[in-house]
């Protein structure tokens, strides 16, 4: 079976690898490229510990083929910190306490930045509405919510 | 396993030709529903026919005619569209309402339209705007009402090599507006146990000259409910009319029994839902009256 070739960026940088037709984006990121920070719940896109950002738009890898990348920009978890800089949603997460078990971490701040990214200073509403498409079975949600309202308030105060 | 083929055309008549050729192959959109069902096993394509490089099928056109929502166009962009939302919010809530923001960031009307689920959000609010499917196939364009698209839960009116292009919607008149409500156990990312849409037009004086309602997740596929219209129009909207169209939705509907709600429940929520969104569509047409 002959795959295909696939050209795109992920994490600002080119990158390149060979799928099959019907393989998805997240099996190419974890077992292609070796990226394994996005991880798989449900492989069914109930779950939110799959998202990617797919041209700037927040999406389940679960349900994105991998072909579909060429061409394309994708944003992973592991292009979130700037060399060992953490970024300040990865930053609250540790402060806050915001992650027990971790597999639903890397979906949350992928869409937690996707919120930010669009709304800059969203109100715990938005941000909990935002993230209602990613369960978490450990913390209970409420110091992911505050990690996210806190880095909002931080990511202003240093804009400013 | 064969070989599953990934295919991307570029213009609606390459899609045409890909679909034409090869009856196992299935159109991609935001690969919500088909992905799913790819990977539970229930769909086995034999190629992917990704058409989110069609520009056309990508696109939202407002003119002096109405909306040409391009079909393959994702939820999420719709919710930015504020020309869209305002002039059809009912509309617009059903696409919001559609799964999670990452659903939302695949997820099309077109999607939600062909894979004729009773309880898709966006069917109701589709056909009391009037919206018509524009259907591209080897013998040409046709157009079919979105009320006559779905023939059978997970089945519609298009034949092999046929794809949906485009969801056209004539622009509101005057003092016309809708609105969409559903209900669910939860307070997002669920299937609806029942669903109501009502557009209405009032004239200068308050009174209700036009109305269309339609009711989702209680029969094989959303039904119009005409005999719900009549109680409205020609009132001002009070109570005792939104009555009678809640009674005519409950009387309409052919709910099933299951996990999700009895017949008994569903048939009253169908009415419930009706007379709330005729309602606020209501108040959103009036509204428009006080500011031209
Ligand atoms: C977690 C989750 C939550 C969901 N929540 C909701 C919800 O709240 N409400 C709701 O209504 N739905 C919901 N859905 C279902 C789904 O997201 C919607 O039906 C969505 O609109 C499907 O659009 P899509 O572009 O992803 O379709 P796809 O999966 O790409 O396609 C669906 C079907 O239609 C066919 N098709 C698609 N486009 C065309 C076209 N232009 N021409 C011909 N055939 C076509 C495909 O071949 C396939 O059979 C949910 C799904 C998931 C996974
Ligand atoms: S793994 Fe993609 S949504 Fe759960
Ligand atoms: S920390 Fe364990 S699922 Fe969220």
């Amino acid at each position: 079976m002959s795959k295909l070739h696939i050209e795109t960026t992920i994490n600002r940088e080119p990158a390149e690898f060979l799928c099959e037709p019907h393989e998805t984006v997240l099996s190419a990121l974890r077992n292609g490229l070796g990226l394994t920070g996005t991880k798989e719940g449900c492989a069914t896109g109930d779950c939110g510990a799959c998202s990617i950002l797919l041209d700037g738009r927040l999406v389940p890898a679960c349900l994105v083929l991998a072909p579909e990348a060429q061409g394309r920009t994708i944003t992973t978890i592991e292009g979130l910190s700037r060399g060992d800089a953490l970024h300040p949603l990865q930053q609250k997460f540790l402060e806050h306490a915001a992650l027990q078990c971790g597999i639903c971490t890397p979906g949350f701040i992928v869409a937690a930045k996707a919120l930010l990214d669009a709304t800059p200073e969203p109100s715990e509403e938005e941000t909990r509405y935002w993230l209602a498409g990613n369960l978490c079975r450990c913390t209970g949600y409420d110091k992911i919510v505050r990690a996210v309202l806190d880095a909002a308030s931080e990511m202003k105060g240093s804009a400013a | 396993m064969v070989a599953i083929r990934y295919e991307t055309p570029r213009s609606v008549s390459e899609a045409v030709r890909l679909m034409a050729a090869d009856p196992g192959a299935r159109v991609l959109a935001g690969g919500t529903d088909l992905l799913v069902q790819f990977r539970t096993g229930v769909r086995q394509p034999s190629a992917f026919v990704d058409i989110k490089r069609i520009p056309e099928l990508m696109s939202i056109a407002i003119d002096a005619h109405g909306l040409r929502l391009g079909a393959a166009t994702p939820a999420a962009v719709i919710g930015e569209h504020a020309e869209l939302r305002r002039l059809w919010p009912g509309l617009a809530e059903s696409v919001r309402l559609i799964g999670s923001t990452q659903i939302q960031g695949r997820g099309s009307v077109g999607g939600n339209l062909c894979n004729a689920s009773p309880a898709a959000d966006t069917t109701c609010a589709l056909i009391v705007n009037r919206a018509e499917c524009v259907i591209a196939g080897p013998n040409g364009e046709r157009t079919v009402p979105v009320e006559a698209f779905s023939i059978a839960p997970g089945r519609t009116v298009l034949q092999p090599g046929e794809l949906l292009v485009a969801i056209r919607v004539p622009r509101p008149a005057a003092r016309t507006s809708d609105a969409y409500l559903r209900l669910i156990p939860r307070t997002e990312m669920d299937i609806a146990v029942a669903g109501a849409a009502a557009s209405v037009t009032l004239d200068a004086a308050g009174l209700c000259t036009t109305a269309r309602v339609a009711i989702g997740a209680v029969a094989p596929t959303a039904l119009r409910v005409p005999a719900a219209e009549q109680a409205l129009v020609g009132s001002r909207l009070d109570e005792a009319s939104l009555k009678r169209a809640a009674d005519a939705a409950s009387a309409a509907a052919r709910p099933i029994d299951d996990k999700r709600g009895t017949t008994a429940y569903r048939r009253t929520v169908a009415g419930v839902l009706t007379r709330r969104a005729a309602a606020i569509a209501a108040a959103r047409a009036r509204e428009q009256g006080s500011h031209p």
